[in-house]
C-alpha cells in the first residue's frame, strides 16, 4: 500500500434517490466548475450542454398513488469495457485504470461522435458552436483556469471533477503524502448537494463511506445488464424505482421484501 | 485474370533508372528527347536551394517574434553570496526563495512584485549600484506595477503540470529540467510564434525537431519520454497531464 501510485483507485459515486429533492443544484455546481458555455437561447434543451443531467420518473400511477423520482446522471465512468473508449478512433477518451475515471481530450478529438452513439447513458454532448459567454454579465469572471475550454467540434462529459483530484493532489503532496484522505477530493455536485444524497470516494478503499453503501441491498446501477461496470451507484428503498433503471423481462424483476423502516 | 498484386514485378530497366537516365541531357542521337536542358537544370537547382533556405533557415527565424523582457534580471548576481545573495542548503532550495511553492502545493512561478519589495522596498535607496537596479525601482517599485513579465513555458490551456510532484514527491532538481539559472547574468530575448503565439520554448528550438537539453522543448512526448524512462507509465494516462 506504501506505493501510492501502484494499487490504483477506483473513484465512484453513491446517489441516494430517496435524499435527492430534484432542485437541480448538482446541475447548476457542475456547469459553474467545469466552465460549461451557454447558449444564446438555453430553452433549447437539445442542444444545451450539461455534464449532470436529471431525470425526472413517475410511477405512471394516478393522483393519490403518484410517486416521482429523480435520478442525478453524471458520466458513469464505466468500468469494463467501456463503451466511449471502445469505439474512440482518436483515441481522445481513455479509462485510466489507476483513477478509474474516464478521461476526454478535447484537442484529441475529432468529433466524429461515435462515443454518442455508443454511450448507453447519453453522458456526452457535442459542441455545435463554439463556448459562448455573454459579455458584460460577469460569466467570464466565473471562469476557472483548471478546466480548459472546449472548442467547436469536440465531445465532452463529466469528469469527476478531475482538476479537483489534481488540486487535492497537489495539497497532499506539499504537506509529504501521497494518499489522499477521504473527502479530499469530492466532485462539486457532491459539495453542492444540499440534501447531501451523493457520496463520493474510492470504491476500492474499505475506509470510504462509498465502498460500504454499494454493498447495500437497496444498491444499483442504471442499464446494470449491459455489463458496463458503470461507478455510478444508485440507492432507493422503491422497488419501482430500482426497476425504472433497466429493461426486464415480464417476472425478471425481484422486488425486495418490505422490509420495517425506521 | 491475373492478379497484379500476385504477379512477378516488372523489370526494374523500365523504372527509375531509366527514367532519371533520360533527364540527363545525351549527345548520341537517342530517339528520347530529356525534358531538360542544362539551363533548366540550373534553374532547376537554383530554385531547389532557394526554397530549402527559405524553409530552413529563412522562415524558421521569422516565424518567430523577438520581444526583451521588460526588465534585465540578473539571476547570477541575486545568487552571489558576495553582496549578500540568497543563501540556501541546496540548489533547489536558493530556487523556491523566490520561486516559491503556495501552501496548497501550487507553484507560483515568477515571482510577484511583492516577492521583489521584500528586499528592494525602498524606491529612494538601491541596494546595489546597477543601472538596471535603478529603472526597475523607478518604474515598478516607487508606482507598486507588477512586471509584465514574458513566460517562457506557459503551456497551452489544455495541459495540466504540477511542479510540487516532481520537485517535491519526485525528488528532480530545478536545473533538470530548467538549467542551471545560477550563473545566468542575462534573460534570454523572449520569442514566441507568431501564428501560435506559443513561445519558442514550448514548440523546439530546432526546427528538425532535434533536442540537446531538456529546457530546449517541453512537449508531450518529452514528458512521456522522461515518465517512461523512469519507470512511471502510469503517469503518461491522458488525464494526468491534460485538463
Amino acid at each position: 500500500m506504501e506505493k501510492g501510485h501502484g494499487h490504483g483507485n477506483s473513484y465512484g459515486m453513491v446517489i441516494d434517490l430517496d435524499k435527492c429533492t430534484g432542485c437541480g443544484t448538482c446541475m447548476v455546481a457542475c456547469a459553474a466548475e467545469n466552465n460549461l458555455a451557454v447558449r444564446p437561447d438555453e430553452s433549447d434543451k437539445q442542444r444545451s450542454i450539461t455534464w449532470m443531467r436529471l431525470y425526472k420518473v413517475t410511477n405512471g400511477k394516478e393522483f393519490p398513488h403518484t410517486e416521482v423520482c429523480y435520478f442525478p446522471r453524471p458520466c458513469m465512468q464505466c468500468d469494463h469495457h467501456t463503451p466511449c473508449v471502445s469505439v474512440c478512433p482518436a483515441t481522445a477518451t481513455k479509462m485510466d485504470y489507476h483513477t478509474g475515471i474516464v478521461s476526454q481530450i478535447y484537442t484529441r478529438c475529432i468529433g466524429c461522435r461515435y462515443c454518442i452513439a455508443a454511450c448507453p447513458y447519453h453522458a456526452r454532448t457535442f459542441n455545435w458552436w463554439d463556448a459562448y459567454f455573454p459579455k458584460g454579465k460577469g460569466l467570464e469572471r466565473y471562469l476557472s483556469p483548471e478546466v480548459s475550454p472546449r472548442m467547436r467540434g469536440v465531445v465532452e462529459k463529466c469528469t469527476f471533477c478531475h482538476h479537483r483530484l489534481m488540486r487535492a493532489k497537489n495539497n497532499a503532496y506539499a504537506e509529504e503524502r501521497r494518499e489522499l484522505e477521504e473527502g479530499e477530493y469530492i466532485t462539486a455536485c457532491t459539495e453542492a448537494c444540499p440534501a447531501q444524497a451523493i457520496t463520493f470516494g474510492d470504491l476500492k478503499n474499505p475506509e470510504h463511506k462509498v465502498s460500504e453503501l454499494v454493498k447495500s441491498r437497496y444498491a444499483f446501477r442504471l442499464l446494470e445488464k449491459l455489463g458496463t461496470e458503470p461507478k455510478v451507484y444508485y440507492l432507493s428503498t422503491k422497488d419501482w424505482v430500482r426497476r425504472m433503471a433497466d429493461n426486464y423481462l415480464p417476472g425478471e424483476f425481484k422486488p425486495i421484501a418490505k422490509v420495517k423502516l425506521g | 485474370m491475373e492478379n497484379p498484386a500476385t504477379s512477378p514485378k516488372k523489370s526494374s530497366k523500365g523504372g527509375w533508372i531509366s527514367f532519371l537516365k533520360g533527364l540527363l541531357p545525351t549527345e548520341n542521337g537517342s530517339a528520347f528527347v530529356p525534358p531538360f536542358s542544362l539551363i533548366g537544370w540550373i534553374f532547376l537547382l537554383a530554385g531547389f536551394f532557394g526554397a530549402f533556405t527559405f524553409g530552413w533557415v529563412v522562415y524558421p527565424v521569422a516565424l518567430y517574434s523577438r520581444q526583451p523582457q521588460p526588465i534585465s534580471f540578473n539571476h547570477a548576481l541575486h545568487l552571489d553570496p558576495d553582496v549578500g545573495g540568497i543563501e540556501g542548503d541546496t540548489e533547489t532550495e536558493k530556487c523556491l526563495y523566490c520561486h516559491e511553492f503556495r501552501d496548497d502545493g501550487t507553484f507560483s512561478g515568477i515571482p510577484k512584485l511583492a516577492k521583489c519589495t521584500e528586499c528592494h522596498d525602498d524606491p529612494e535607496s538601491p541596494l546595489g549600484e546597477t543601472q538596471q537596479e535603478k529603472e526597475f525601482m523607478e518604474k515598478y517599485v516607487a508606482g507598486q506595477k507588477e512586471i509584465p513579465w514574458l513566460i517562457y513555458y506557459r503551456q497551452p490551456d489544455c495541459v495540466y503540470f504540477s511542479h510540487i510532484a516532481h520537485v517535491k514527491m519526485g525528488k528532480i532538481e530545478c536545473q533538470t529540467c530548467h538549467g542551471d539559472h545560477s550563473k545566468t547574468e542575462k534573460l534570454p530575448i523572449y520569442r514566441a510564434n507568431l501564428l501560435t503565439g506559443y513561445s519558442i520554448n514550448i514548440w523546439g528550438k530546432n526546427i528538425a525537431g532535434y533536442k540537446t537539453n531538456t529546457w530546449d522543448r517541453m512537449k508531450m512526448d518529452d514528458c512521456a519520454e522522461c515518465h517512461t524512462k523512469k519507470g512511471h507509465e502510469e503517469n503518461n494516462a491522458c488525464f494526468v497531464c491534460h485538463k
